[in-house]
């Protein structure tokens, strides 16, 4: 390490961010200060360090002035650490030869006396310039990247970055929990704004993923397990068993109507429970891959030791010479290695029946808004006919009530911003089936988005009430004559000023958008962080909103927050291109500050073992010594505090570093 | 024809700070975030007959519109169910503003002349400050004696009933060492609470 | 024997005497001692909410201060307005400082002290979650077979602060009244509305109006009687059909205090129980259970 021989000449550069930083710390005077430290060569305050200018400035500065040292006094170095290593290398010295001091989302920002901050960003710079004549050079190391990908949610948006990626010739992995592949979308009958029919534009796409050579289907599977780093993922995957062998399986269907049940007899999922299905079933026409399953809970060959030999097995006897169905088939565990993830697991809808007050589960004429996607669908529990819970009668008045379990802090606090476009999707849709007079019953009307407005327009002309305000409560207590048998709806029509009731024959719930109950779980076998409502967090809700912290883990859809179709396809399409940025380049260079063990001094105790969040400490049982794998090491630092005999040491964070910016911090009067 | 209002509102019609001084009761901090969804007045079984909704209410608090509010027949009309407080989308206490928009309309006394509502209120207040209990027939007669005679009349036939079942007492009740109380109401009078420091939460710092 | 501080209130002294009444035997027939709390106050009511809040609250400090010198026992408050209030000031004491300053310089004046930790309780809380179902089951005589209940929580207990039971749909008193042989009318949906509270007596139209509605809806949904947790509501829908038949149509159902009917169910005595103090007296109740049967 010649360099460190060399006498230490650091350049320092305090940067205005605009005004952000200048409006509260005094630029030139914190300039000027450090200017008068030792090792300091020279002292600058410069307007935008991160502009091209700036960049400019350290090169020139490095070479007219022949620093070997550079410290930045600006903004995070979570913004911009990435752009100043590159100037300094840029001026021919070791990147790491630079420190990075946060004075603006550290002092600037959070700061209202403008002498104190002054004197808090010169505290903080002296402390960079006593720690930046301890570094040491440091070389990133270039790691390779499988080249294949693993998509976890087969959903609209989990169907877009799949295709994407195949299209382009990268090998994908799909895994979707459910028996088919369509999440949502596929429950759907028609999409706002322009009420294109979801199957015509869903179908061929699930059909494309289900045939692509490059695409491998896991469907009616989940991720179990996930280790290593980016570039280099071990993944586990969990296939639930179907009691059909799917690469026999033709998907003729012949074993549904051989079952010893004659009538179909058990909730079925997919129609929301509006309908009736057989143990064996394939959960809709369209579904992917077109596999049948068998419900074990229910088929009575499973249910052999309980019940007599009732079932004949005529499902069997029906699927003949192709002896797809296998009763003995169990769960099976797949192992497989990619170097990219997508997330898009999507959301669950709110359970109405949390807000007691609606109705939902007491009142027949209640309704989700799902179970109203499936009543309107043409193949769906009723073929398209509107009727009641009954099976006859048609609703001649219906409500509609927005934000359900949204915008409420007692539920869900944010706005899930499609509920209302789709109420009025359901609006147009029931209006256009039964006749009804339909009200809508609002907090505020929703509907940014290309032909958003305009279709809130039709809806209008259409004549459909639009009432704001948000519902009380549904009843089935009566008290004028019209209201009898009827639900009545209570609420202020805050526009007209007054309280109204209005009796109807069917209320239907906009229910929200909420993470999965079981999001926290796929938070942690990813390393993804979530935001306090449980959505994944983005990197940066600007700048990088389908990455995560956790690096070549991207998110997309639903998962990450409330969303419309469109916007879910273009953050599909946003991930499977960061995806291949990845891939295409070939290798990652990581980043040098990891821990590594001095073997000599390591006694051997085994603290640090358990603590390491990316197990990426082994221990060597012969030589009774720890070692840290680099590449999965993230530089945390936990081992490094932990480690008692203190023989593990961070790049970047090491003793010597850290006590001589401690020091420089003191130093400041 | 009909004597015209003028319905426009000017600045000068505001009573600024008004909002601010209710919202700084504890409890009352929420208004600020109210979203004017009427979900309040959607739940309220008196809305039935008020002149202002509860979430007009809520407005014309935040908004500053003291005279108006507190005028308003709403204020007491709430039976103080509490149904708006619970079901409130931003948590904020209704109920409780509207007992506070209640003390501040005895205070000033701008309550309906002859509204017996807050007469119910002060002769109760007076009872319990005075006796330490409360007799119920007695406040009643007191109220409508004071606002409405003829319809102390009307009740006779309540009170006849209350009495032939033993539920009308024609003593007034009390306490043993109303002393006590007395005293204790009037180190009350002494203190002056606005001035205790910490009575208004601190506010969040704005960002 | 277990030991209750006891916090009756002014209307259970006076037109809501019915309710003390039948409390106080179902009590002890359940091994309950109720001490009265000395020389307590009123409780400092919502009426008086209106006038000043922190006195309000002074007078339920005396109160839970009173209880706090029996010793650390939870305190009964059977009316629904003393229980909420007492419950409310333990809140405003708890959220506010300075509120509590004024308490305690009030309090020290008349040699008491209040740490703010008193459990206030309702009978009907105590009744179904600590004595329990079982219990009470043991002592019923002649389980009330036949006799169709719509029971009416009121507000208070519920709103704002529900301790023991869902704020929507509170099942508590649904599970007692079965316990003790009642058919109960499933999902009442106006079990938690209000009764009108003190508007019947000063501004009839509103008030009587809320009143009404439950009473029509009670007897649609086919009930004998309506069971009560609170004086007000007892005398609200007990106390006004003359006027409400005046004004809109007869909706006589008698409304007695769920305490009176576990009374009936324990083989007490229908006089003793208070029930004659009612204006709509209960039907001839059918022969099983007229009588107490010899134990
Ligand atoms: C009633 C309603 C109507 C709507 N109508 C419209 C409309 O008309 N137009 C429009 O643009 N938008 C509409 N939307 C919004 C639309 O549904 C979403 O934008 C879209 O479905 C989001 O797609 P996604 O792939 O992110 O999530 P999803 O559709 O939820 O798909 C997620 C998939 O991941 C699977 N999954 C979940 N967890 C796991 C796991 N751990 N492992 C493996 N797989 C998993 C699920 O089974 C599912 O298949 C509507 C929403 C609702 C609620
Ligand atoms: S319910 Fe709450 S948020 Fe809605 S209008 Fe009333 S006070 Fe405002
Ligand atoms: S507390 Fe008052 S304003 Fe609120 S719902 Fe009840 S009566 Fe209406």
């Amino acid at each position: 390490m010649e360099m460190n021989q060399k006498e230490i000449r650091i350049g320092f550069y305090v940067c205005h961010c605009g005004s952000n930083i200048a409006a509260m710390v005094d630029c030139p005077d914190v300039a000027k200060y450090v200017g008068t430290l030792p090792n300091v060569v020279l002292s600058r305050d410069y307007k935008y360090m991160c502009s091209d200018p700036g960049q400019e400035l350290i090169a020139k500065d490095i070479a007219e002035h022949k620093l070997n040292r550079i410290v930045v006094a600006s903004c995070s170095p979570l913004l911009h650490e990435h752009t100043f290593r590159g100037a300094v290398e840029a001026g021919g010295v070791n990147p790491f030869f630079f420190h990075m001091v946060n004075i603006r989302e550290h002092d600037s920002w959070v700061h209202t006396d403008r002498k104190e901050a002054t004197e808090k960003a010169k505290g903080l710079s002296q402390a960079a310039i006593a720690r930046v004549a301890k570094h040491k050079k440091l070389e990133q190391k270039k790691v390779p990247i499988h080249p294949d990908v693993l998509v976890v949610g087969g959903g609209i948006a989990g169907i877009h970055a799949a295709m994407t990626l195949a299209n382009a010739g990268k090998k994908v992995y799909l895994v979707e929990r459910e028996p088919s592949i369509g999440g949502h979308m596929a429950k759907f009958d028609k999409t706002f704004p322009t009420l294109d029919c979801a199957a015509c534009i869903l179908t061929p796409k699930m059909s494309a993923v289900g045939s692509h050579p490059n695409i491998t289907l896991l469907s009616y599977s989940e991720v179990t397990k996930m280790s290593g780093y980016v570039g280099n993922y071990d993944v586990t995957v969990k296939r639930k068993p179907r009691y059909i062998n799917e690469d026999l399986c033709t998907g003729c269907q012949d074993c549904i109507s051989h079952c010893v049940f004659k009538e179909p007899k058990f909730a079925d999922e997919f129609n929301e429970n509006l309908s009736k299905r057989r143990p064996v079933y394939i959960p809709f026409p369209q579904a992917t891959p077109q596999v049948v399953l068998i419900d074990p809970e229910v088929c009575l060959n499973f249910k052999r030791s309980v019940l007599t030999d009732k079932c004949k097995k005529t499902c069997v006897e029906a699927c003949g010479e192709k002896k797809a169905i296998d009763f003995t088939q169990k769960e099976t565990l797949l192992d497989i290695k990619v170097g990219t993830i997508i997330v898009s697991t999507g959301f669950q809808t709110f359970d109405a029946k949390r807000i007691p007050q609606y109705g939902y589960g007491k009142y027949p004429g209640v309704y989700t808004a799902l179970e109203i996607e499936r009543l309107v669908n043409t193949s769906g529990p009723t073929g398209g006919h509107v009727v009641l819970r009954d099976g006859k009668t048609e609703p001649k008045s219906i409500g509609i009530i927005h934000c359900v379990g949204s915008r409420d802090k007692k539920t869900n606090r944010w706005c899930s911003r499609v509920c209302c476009m789709y109420s009025m999707k359901l609006a147009h849709l029931l209006k256009e089936h039964t006749g009804a007079e339909v009200y809508n019953f609002y907090i505020d009307m929703r509907t940014p988005g290309k032909g958003y407005e305009e279709f809130y327009d039709k809806l209008l002309e259409e004549g459909n009430h639009f009432i704001r305000g948000r519902v009380g409560e549904v009843t089935d207590w009566a008290f004028t004559k019209e209201e009898e048998g009827k639900l009545v709806i209570r609420v202020e029509d805050t526009l007209a000023g007054y309280v109204r009731r209005i009796p109807v024959d069917m209320v239907v719930l906009a229910t929200g958008i909420e993470p999965h109950s079981d999001s926290n779980d796929v938070r942690r076998l990813f390393n993804m962080s979530c935001g306090s409502e449980g959505f994944f967090l983005e990197r940066h809700p600007k700048l990088a909103p389908v990455n995560t912290f956790n690096d070549g883990i991207y998110i997309a859809g639903c998962c990450q927050g409330p969303r419309d179709i469109p916007d879910t396809v273009a953050q599909a399409g946003a991930a499977a291109a960061e995806c291949m940025a990845l891939i295409d380049k070939g290798h990652i260079e990581q980043e040098p500050n990891t821990a590594f063990v001095l073997a000599d001094e390591c006694c051997g105790c085994k603290s640090c073992l358990p603590l390491c969040p990316y197990t990426a400490i082994t221990f060597d049982e012969a030589l009774g010594k720890a070692s840290i794998n680099e590449a999965l090491c993230k530089g945390c630092g936990t081992c490094v505090a932990a480690c008692p005999s203190g023989s593990i040491v961070q790049n970047l964070f090491d003793d010597e570093e850290i006590f001589s910016e401690i020091k420089g911090v003191l130093a400041y009067e | 024809m009909a004597e015209l209002l003028r319905t426009i509102k000017y600045e000068s019609d505001r009573v600024k700070g008004f909002g601010r001084e209710v919202m700084s009761v504890p409890g009352c901090e929420q208004l600020e975030s109210c979203i004017q969804c009427g979900t309040c007045s959607g739940v309220c079984p008196l809305s039935i007959y008020m002149d202002s909704t509860p979430r007009q209410v809520m407005e014309l608090v935040r908004s500053d519109f003291k005279n108006e509010v507190l005028h308003s027949r709403t204020i007491w009309l709430c039976a103080s169910c509490y149904a708006c407080t619970v079901e409130c989308p931003r948590q904020i206490r209704i109920t409780d503003i509207m007992y506070e928009l209640k003390q501040r309309a005895i205070h000033e006394g701008v309550y309906p002349k002859k509204f017996p509502i807050p007469v119910l209120a002060k002769e109760f207040h007076k009872m319990a400050h005075n006796h330490g209990r409360v007799t119920e027939n007695w406040l009643a007669t007191w109220m409508f004696l004071k606002t409405n005679w003829l319809a102390a009349i009307g009740m006779w036939k309540l009170g006849l009933g209350l009495f032939m079942r033993g539920r009308f007492s024609l003593k007034y009740e009390g306490i043993k060492r109303k002393g006590e109380l007395a005293r204790m109401m009037e180190t009350v009078d002494n203190i002056d609470i606005d001035k205790l420091t910490d009575v208004k939460p601190k506010r969040k710092p704005a960002h | 024997m277990v030991k209750y501080s006891y916090f009756p209130g002014c209307s259970l002294k006076g037109t809501g005497r019915a309710y003390e009444e039948s409390l106080l035997p179902v009590m002890k027939a359940l091994d309950i001692e109720l001490e009265e709390l000395d020389d307590w106050n009123c409780c400092g009511a919502t009426a008086y909410m209106a006038v000043d809040e922190v006195k309000a609250c002074v007078m339920a400090s005396r109160n839970l201060a009173i209880a706090e010198k029996l010793g650390h026992r939870e305190l009964m408050a059977p009316c629904s307005a003393c229980y909420l209030v007492l419950n409310k000031t333990k809140h405003y004491i708890h959220e506010s400082p300075s509120v509590h300053h004024v308490l305690d310089e009030a309090l020290k004046v008349a040699n008491l002290s209040y740490s703010g930790n008193i459990p206030v309780k309702h009978p009907l809380d105590v009744l179904v979650n600590t004595i329990g179902l079982d219990a009470i089951k043991k002592r019923v005589k002649n389980p009330l077979k036949g006799l169709k209940v719509a029971p009416y929580y009121g507000c208070q207990i519920v709103r704002p602060y529900s301790t023991f039971d869902d704020q929507y749909n509170p099942t508590t008193m649904d599970r007692l009244l079965e316990a003790i042989g009642c058919t109960v009318v499933k999902d009442f949906p106006l079990k938690t509305r209000c009764c009108g509270g003190s508007l019947t007596g000063t501004l009839p139209e509103p008030g009587l109006l809320c009143s009404y509605i439950i009473l029509k809806e009670a007897l649609k949904r086919g009930a004998d009687v309506i069971a009560t947790v609170c004086p007000l509501c007892q005398f609200n829908l007990d106390g006004y059909h003359d006027k409400i038949e005046a004004k809109w149509e007869s909706v006589r159902i008698p409304t007695v205090y769920f305490t009176q009917l576990m009374g009936l169910a324990f083989g007490m005595n229908e006089r003793e129980l208070g029930l004659h103090r009612g204006f709509i007296p209960m039907k001839p109740l059918p022969a099983a259970f007229a009588q107490p049967v010899a134990t």
